[in-house]
């Protein structure tokens, strides 16, 4: 190949969710010249789906609220396995950065005083989720992409030229990163020289030269059969990191939203927000039973009513009562969904039904919810005003991701940075509703305040890309075109992949089930690997569709392997032969690499999680660490106690 | 559980296609896009088709469905009979890249000349204060997923490739009406912006845009009608309009008012001004009386039997108009009574 498109950048950020444009915005304003690298159309991103909103502790509405409750709730969302220090970083400034959203623009629902509204989501303890109806995601998309017009209108009133400094490539997909090695006597590890991709409408091959790349492509949600996720999440930056030399943490832990709708079968799997929960949507099974009352696990008995009459009453008076069971961390709420349908009380469909309809005046349903009610009357042909939903826990999201650096987002590779859901450890081992918009926005800002401080730092010693990498990156591109019919169909092999995750890596896992997805990931690694595309080289969806297989399939590796590996239930991962908890395993993290190169075997060492500073763990009742901590841990502890006193 | 039905899909590229015919099968409860995706996993598999969330939330699954501009995530196959055969094509109005999938950078060059929000210079982040009521407004607008549904089929530019330099479209109207009513954007020329660098002037209010509107947001009535009617509110105020006269008399000689409709973004080339639409028959063209020498302009605004301004579509009209009087006639080129120019 001769003439490929060759772009020199400072930083170029890979997705264009919230987290990339995030971290693009803070880039440019660094005065960075920034590429924006999007598999679909500018806006379209997947954060258009979040529909709950951003949670940031800024106290509008209940002003006990601050960042020391929100870093509270975050960790025990989370099972204690966050990395501490981004859960408090981002607890910290989260107000901040949905501040700003409204100096770019944002118009969320309003206080009484005409402060931003906040309302109350799963695991939260005090109204705290920023939101615009229920398309907050859509106005945070929106918001970022108008910023980013606007900052291209002012280098167009400078320069003469919209994209003299932030340049979008729309429909561009990225297949390999390409890096070097580190100067011998420096640090070590790779360096990123740039990135290589093709265009989606031309088939074209592209290639960007940068110190500084930022992954932020969110999920993997598509190696599973129910998602709510878009075509696009194909653990395409998870991939990416590992080739690259970086690591995953904790990829076991999966994210099934309890509530997706599961009928019509064509919807199977879209979301309902927990907003419709929040605002007083109950569970019930096929008889009848507001069963969420059987499920609160003792860790949340404190804070979780235990009969529908004080759940009720916390609607109007929530300082007085306890908060309704439905409301629990969606973890919890997704099993016991799955513990109703398996024992037959669920819906033909295989959910329960969640009713919002004998619960408000369809006045008030219609107003608070109205994307949902819209959803529903277009796509089910259900009035929610009328009768219940349908639904079902639905995978949702990845806590696990790259490994990061808490304050700066860098990963082991140097200028190679991560940010929003591609990035691992913020949530631990499950993520509270709201936590992922504000998410983005933190770590997406410090991912482009640091990709561009980093950049000045490799300044006129700028690494520079190997031609044989790129010529080795085209042949990849190209090989599933030249097996043509010859090789196997991707629409099947990706079927098949979903089927085997779904079924064995789902929910509820058992070490059987997993060593035989194992064996069965590694069988379709050889089919993938002779994988095949009819067509040319134009918006060809099968060809696409080949490349991401490459990434589904390596990614859905770690999160088997990982999921064997950890021997207990925590958060978004549910092991049927080890139920419990177990503090000794909130010590470990697991980190995949591929340490054998590119196309090696996944390797999995287990990492020790950095311990909570004093101030921090002082924040928790003695009771409520007793759960989660180990006796040496809590040990430590009161030791430091006793030393104050 | 399925039944086989028909399909016409359109298959092909900027140089040319038709439309291909499928026989797909298609199960209870399923939408459009179900459709298209089985043909691509089954027998076209690389049939080009655009789409993400699936859920009615992202628009980019745009197409038009049986002619009808529409999401094809959100059109349920229990819409049309068994035996109806269901025909696939692109959206009209961009150029086609292959089989479903379209062009639409004209949408985001439109966006990118629309200036974007002013923050408020004495106010931090933290220290806006608005109350739901006005918010509210706006947000109709913010709800717009950006399928593009109401360009494509805004006849406009709608097979009139001619008129999209001057031209923004529906969407971008309804940015305007956002931001024109935004409690606290710091500028207050959103609306003249609209009509001289927009061309909201070329909007004859048919509503089409409204009508495929996915999110329901009334564009017509809640966006494009309130700014025409400010624009039309100052250009008519007798006040103004006889200061205008009487300063810009020395401009106006010849003797005949040329209707202003704006510049156009493209700086130096005169606008094209698409004359078809009138509101009843006959039209006249404006004149003014000429002065002489020594002469002066009457000022019949003050002698008016009305307080308000007078009706830029005459006094004598009543609305609505008896649907038989309307005249309407799609401006062109090739049409030597409805010149572009006027």
């Amino acid at each position: 190949m001769t003439n490929i498109e060759r772009h020199q950048y400072d930083v170029v950020v890979i997705g264009a969710g919230g987290a990339g444009l995030r971290a693009a915005i803070e880039a440019r304003l660094a005065g960075k010249r920034t590429a924006i690298l999007s598999k679909s159309l500018f806006g379209k991103a997947h954060t258009v789906m979040a529909e709950g909103g951003a949670a940031a502790a800024m106290g509008n509405v209940n002003s006990r609220d601050n960042w020391m409750v929100h870093f509270r709730d975050t960790m025990r969302g989370g099972k204690f396995l966050n990395n501490v220090r981004m859960a408090e970083v981002h607890a910290k400034e989260a107000p901040d950065r949905v501040w700003e959203l409204e100096t770019y623009g944002a118009l969320f629902d309003r206080t009484k005083d005409g402060r931003i509204s906040q309302r109350n989501f799963g695991g939260h303890e005090y109204p705290r989720l920023a939101h615009v109806g229920d398309r907050t995601g859509l106005e945070l998309i929106r918001t970022l992409q108008q910023k980013i017009v606007s900052l291209q209108q002012e280098d167009k009133r400078e320069f003469g030229d919209y994209e003299a400094r932030l340049r979008v490539f729309a429909e561009c997909t990225v297949t390999e990163l390409l890096t070097v090695d580190g100067e011998p006597g420096s640090a070590g590890g790779r360096r990123c020289t740039g990135a290589f991709g093709y265009y989606r409408e031309s088939g074209d091959f592209v290639v960007f030269e940068a110190p500084a790349i930022v992954l932020a492509t969110g999920g993997v949600g598509k190696s599973y059969k129910v998602t709510s996720n878009s075509w696009e999440y194909t653990g395409d930056g998870h991939a990416l990191a590992l080739r690259a030399g970086a690591t995953l943490i904790n990829m076991e832990f999966l994210q099934f939203h309890p509530t997706g709708m599961v009928w019509p079968p064509s919807v199977k799997g879209i979301l309902v927000t927990e907003s419709v929960r929040g605002d007083g949507g109950i569970l019930t099974n096929t008889t009848g039973k507001r069963f969420m009352f059987d499920y609160v696990p003792d860790v949340f008995r404190k804070q979780y009513a235990d009969t529908p009459e004080e759940a009720d009453r916390w609607y109007t008076d929530p300082d007085y009562n306890r908060r309704p069971p439905e409301l629990l961390p969606r973890d919890e709420v997704a099993r016991a969904i799955n513990a109703e349908v398996k024992a037959g009380r669920g819906t033909q469909a295989g959910g329960v039904y969640l009713d919002v309809s004998s619960r408000l005046p369809a006045a008030e349903i219609t107003k608070r919810l109205p994307s949902m009610y819209h959803q529903f009357k277009e796509l089910a042909d259900v009035d929610i005003t009328k009768q219940p939903m349908e639904v079902g826990p639905t995978c949702h999201y990845v806590m696990g991701g790259v490994e990061v650096d808490a304050d700066t987002a860098a990963t082991l590779v140097h200028g190679l940075y991560a940010a929003g859901e591609v990035s691992g450890g913020m949530h631990g081992s499950n993520r509270l509703g709201g936590n992922s918009l504000s998410d983005l926005l933190v770590f997406g800002k410090r991912a482009g305040e640091y990709a561009a401080s980093y950049v000045d730092s490799v300044a006129g010693a700028r690494p520079r890309v190997v031609a044989a990498d790129i010529d080795a990156a085209v042949e990849t591109a190209l090989a599933p075109l030249s097996r043509g019919e010859g090789g196997e169909n991707p629409y099947t092999l990706h079927q098949e992949l979903q089927q085997v995750m779904g079924d064995l890596v789902g929910i509820i896992r058992r070490q059987s089930e997993l060593q035989d997805a194992l064996i069965r990931l590694g069988e379709l690694k050889e089919r993938v690997s002779k994988v095949g595309a009819t067509g040319g080289r134009r918006y060809n969806p099968g060809w696409h569709l080949a490349l991401d297989l490459r990434n589904m399939l390596v990614v859905s590796e770690c999160t088997a392997r990982a999921a064997l590996e950890r021997e207990e239930s925590r958060g978004g991962h549910t092991r049927e032969d080890f139920p419990d908890m177990d503090p000794r395993w909130r010590q470990v993290n697991l980190v995949c690499a591929l340490p054998d190169g590119p196309d090696g075997e996944v390797g999995l060492t287990r990492q020790d999680v950095t311990p909570m500073r004093p101030e921090l763990l002082a924040l928790f009742d003695r009771s409520e660490l007793a759960k989660y901590l180990t006796d040496e841990e809590l040990s430590v502890r009161d030791e430091a106690e006793g030393a104050e006193h | 559980m399925g039944t086989k039905r028909n399909f016409r899909v359109w298959r092909g590229d900027s140089s040319g296609g038709a439309l291909g015919d499928y026989q797909v099968e298609v199960n209870d409860g399923e939408v459009v896009l179900d459709v298209i995706h089985r043909l691509q996993a089954t027998q076209a598999p690389d049939l080009a088709c655009r789409w993400n969330c699936k859920a009615g939330k992202c628009g980019s699954c745009s197409m038009e469905i049986n002619g009808t501009p529409r999401l094809s995530c959100m059109t349920r196959m229990s819409t049309f009979a068994e035996d109806e055969t269901v025909t696939v094509t692109p959206l009209r109005t961009f150029p086609v890249i292959r089989d479903l999938v379209t062009d639409v950078t004209f949408n985001y060059q439109k966006a990118r000349e629309m200036p974007a929000f002013a923050p408020p210079a004495d106010l931090a982040p933290g220290e806006y204060r608005m109350q739901q009521i006005d918010v509210e407004r706006s947000q109709e607008f913010r709800k717009c997923i950006e399928c593009f549904l109401c360009q494509n089929t805004c006849h406009v530019v709608r097979d009139h490739e001619e008129n999209k330099r001057a031209f923004s479209g529906p969407r971008l109207f309804i940015r305007a009406a956002e931001l024109d009513m935004h409690p606290l954007d710091a500028r207050t020329d959103r609306k003249e912006m609209a009509q001289a660098e927009q061309g909201l002037g070329y909007c004859n209010i048919t509503k089409c845009c409204t009508e495929v509107c996915p999110e329901h947001i009334k564009i017509t009535d809640n966006a494009i009608i309130p700014m025409k009617e400010r624009v039309v509110d100052r250009r008519y105020d007798p006040v103004v309009r006889l200061g205008r006269r009487i300063f810009r008399r020395d401009q106006l000689e010849g003797g005949v008012a040329t209707e202003d409709v704006g510049t156009v973004h493209v700086a130096g080339e005169a606008p094209h001004v698409p004359l078809g639409i009138s509101w009843h028959a006959p039209e006249a063209r404006p004149v003014i009386a000429s002065i002489q020498p020594g002469e002066r302009l009457s000022a019949t605004e003050f002698t008016l039997d009305r307080s308000g301004a007078a009706s830029p579509f005459g006094d004598d009209v009543e609305f609505p108009l008896p649907v038989e009087s309307l005249r309407y006639q799609r401006p062109s080129t090739a049409n030597p009574d409805y010149p572009l120019d006027h």
